[in-house]
């Protein structure tokens, strides 16, 4: 009897391992193969010699001041947008988490940016931001200086309002439904006790919500990457430095055709990426387990 | 001494202008596409001539100065829909190039994933996390990591500048494998062990369990997908020379000066499916989002 249970284990096992066949070799052939001739092009010196050459590549990439640039620009987004977004959706959803009047109509508003394709309204953008744009026109209007967002270093700010745009209303969703599953008994005690609105913020809602933390600064982190699609129809392939992304970077090193570059650039990237996702997956599963208990 | 239910009532009116401010923000780019979309092509130049220039030598040249913003048009016309969609035939063959790309996309996207994990939430191992691992890392490349080896295999297929150069990978995508892995490992134990019960085989389990709970997150991932891909601009722009096959979102990134008049209104036929998905799905939307979220049961 038992043994037959096993065997059928076993069978079931084996229908949910050949699920995921098609999509591993769909994976393979278009990604981990491919990736693997990108880390060997990364090490070779032409593709017609391809000789050998080690990490010279690499090297010369980090004395390339574009790439540099492009690094430290996209370093200084991601920092900027991917907490400012975690925080800013948070505390949205703890504001429509009470009970006001017009509150699905909200959320709808609030989601919309997410179905809009962004080639649709990056003319609002453009005229929103633009020198004489509607924007200065107002601070002048109040007595303000307008700055020329686009061609300055506010550039940065432009782009992270308008990745805030796009995101926000998807990451207000997940922690409202988190603030949801979080037990009522909990906080009641808590109000029985005497406990102020930040200590049961910081001791209980925050413990409760540190996994959609994690889940949205992960969604967030790749979404930031997909911001270079607005910037590129803002200002084309070569926007000012402050703009320049790494993206701007690859695109431009695969329009030239140096693929060695591109190779270089594209493996150190995911080298960074795989630190990244790690030590978020590995915080995830250390607080993932702490709520579950 | 301030009576603290009238400041309490004040703080609450105050929040609610606040947040009503705040969505009403996030609606106004929409909004304002399509208002702007019913201006004569003479009203478009003069508010907006500064964002289209000529380049001549080397120096931009702008219609005009300057630019005004407008909700509300002087004179409401069609005549910008009636060139899109009937003058000229060029605007409905590339929106048709989107839908041929992303339509396909999205529905086998979907059916891959779906398969794909249902293997991962079911007998979950150290195998199965180590390439799960592997699968979150691909998915958080941005295209351009992921275009050269793209490239690279639509040449060695002989594919490039075809369709199929654009949707196979796409297909392969891992983004809605990781959002409904989360939503199909949370599904209780007890149900699967029912269904066994009943003499349902892996199967059914999958089609009769499975599937009809997560009919929303399935449902929402297919409205992300489909959004995303409806998108996209690189890769057509890489895989497709041919400018026969590029679809409107490659078009409408490129909008130049002859077109000014139209860019609105192309942008607003180009809304219409989602914004059409967005009234229909959007209580799916929000709970497979819900679902997908990072708490546990």
């Amino acid at each position: 009897m038992k043994r037959k249970q096993q065997c059928g284990k076993r069978r079931e096992r084996i229908f949910s391992d050949i699920c995921l066949i098609p999509s591993i070799i769909g994976v393979m052939i278009f990604f981990i193969v491919p990736f693997g001739i990108v880390i060997y092009y990364s090490m070779i010196n032409n593709a017609i010699m391809k000789d050998f050459v080690g990490l010279e590549n690499y090297s010369k990439l980090m004395e390339n001041s574009a790439f540099l640039e492009a690094a430290k620009n996209t370093s200084i987004f991601s920092l900027t947008a991917v907490p400012l977004s975690v925080v800013l959706s948070m505390g949205l959803a703890m504001l429509l988490e009470r009970n006001i009047p017009g509150k699905s109509i909200f959320r709808t508003f609030f989601l919309s940016p997410l179905m809009v394709p962004s080639a649709s309204v990056v003319l609002v953008w453009q005229v929103l931001f633009h020198n004489h744009g509607t924007i200065n026109q107002i601070t002048e209007f109040f007595g303000g200086q307008g700055t020329d967002w686009m061609n300055s270093g506010k550039g940065q700010v432009v782009i992270v309002m308008m990745f805030l745009w796009k995101n926000l209303g998807y990451n207000m969703i997940l922690f409202m439904s988190a603030l949801c599953s979080i037990p009522k008994d909990i906080i009641e005690v808590a109000d029985l006790e005497g406990a102020g609105r930040i200590w049961k913020f910081l001791h209980i809602k925050l413990r409760y919500l540190s996994p959609t933390i994690l889940f949205v600064l992960i969604l967030s982190l790749i979404n930031s990457f997909k911001v270079f699609r607005e910037v590129y129809l803002l200002t084309g392939d070569h926007p000012l430095a402050k703009l320049y992304m790494l993206q701007h970077f690859m695109n431009n090193t695969f329009n030239s055709f140096d693929y060695q570059k591109l190779s270089a650039a594209a493996v150190l990237f995911a080298l960074v990426m795989i630190v990244i996702i790690a030590v978020l997956l590995i915080a995830e599963n250390i607080f993932g387990k702490d709520v579950e208990n | 001494m301030r009576s603290p239910k009238i400041s309490r009532k004040t703080a609450k009116y105050a929040l609610w202008a606040f947040i009503f401010a705040s969505a009403l923000l996030f609606l106004l780019p929409t909004v304002l596409t399509i208002a702007n979309s019913f201006m004569t092509s003479g009203e478009i130049s003069a508010n907006y001539g500064a964002l289209f220039g000529k380049m001549t030598d080397d120096k931009k040249v702008f219609i005009s100065e300057n630019v005004n913003l407008k909700f509300i048009p002087d004179k409401v016309t069609f005549d910008q829909y009636k060139a899109v969609l009937i003058t000229n035939s060029d605007y409905l063959m590339k929106f048709w190039n989107s839908v041929i790309l992303t339509v396909p996309i999205t529905v086998f996207q979907l059916a891959v994933a779906i398969l794909t994990s249902y293997g991962f939430a079911r007998y979950p191992g150290k195998i199965k996390s180590i390439i799960f691992f592997a699968y979150i890392i691909l998915m958080i490349m941005p295209y351009q990591v992921t275009l050269v080896p793209n490239f690279l295999v639509a040449d060695k297929f002989g594919i490039l500048n075809t369709r199929a150069a654009v949707i196979l990978p796409a297909v392969f995508s891992p983004f809605s494998i990781f959002l409904l892995t989360k939503v199909m490992k949370r599904i209780p134990i007890s149900y699967v062990e029912a269904a066994k019960l009943d003499g349902a085989g892996e199967l059914q389990i999958l089609t009769k369990i499975y599937l009809p709970l997560c009919k929303s997150a399935i449902i929402s991932v297919a409205m992300l997908v489909f959004i995303d891909y409806w998108n996209m601009v690189e890769q057509p722009l890489v895989l497709m020379n041919d400018q026969d096959y590029h679809p409107l979102s490659v078009f409408l990134s490129q909008i130049n000066t002859g077109d000014i008049g139209l860019a609105f209104a192309v942008g607003t036929v180009y809304m219409v499916p989602t914004i059409l998905m967005f009234l229909y799905g959007e209580d799916y939307l929000v709970e497979g989002i819900a679902t997908s979220g990072g708490i546990k049961g």
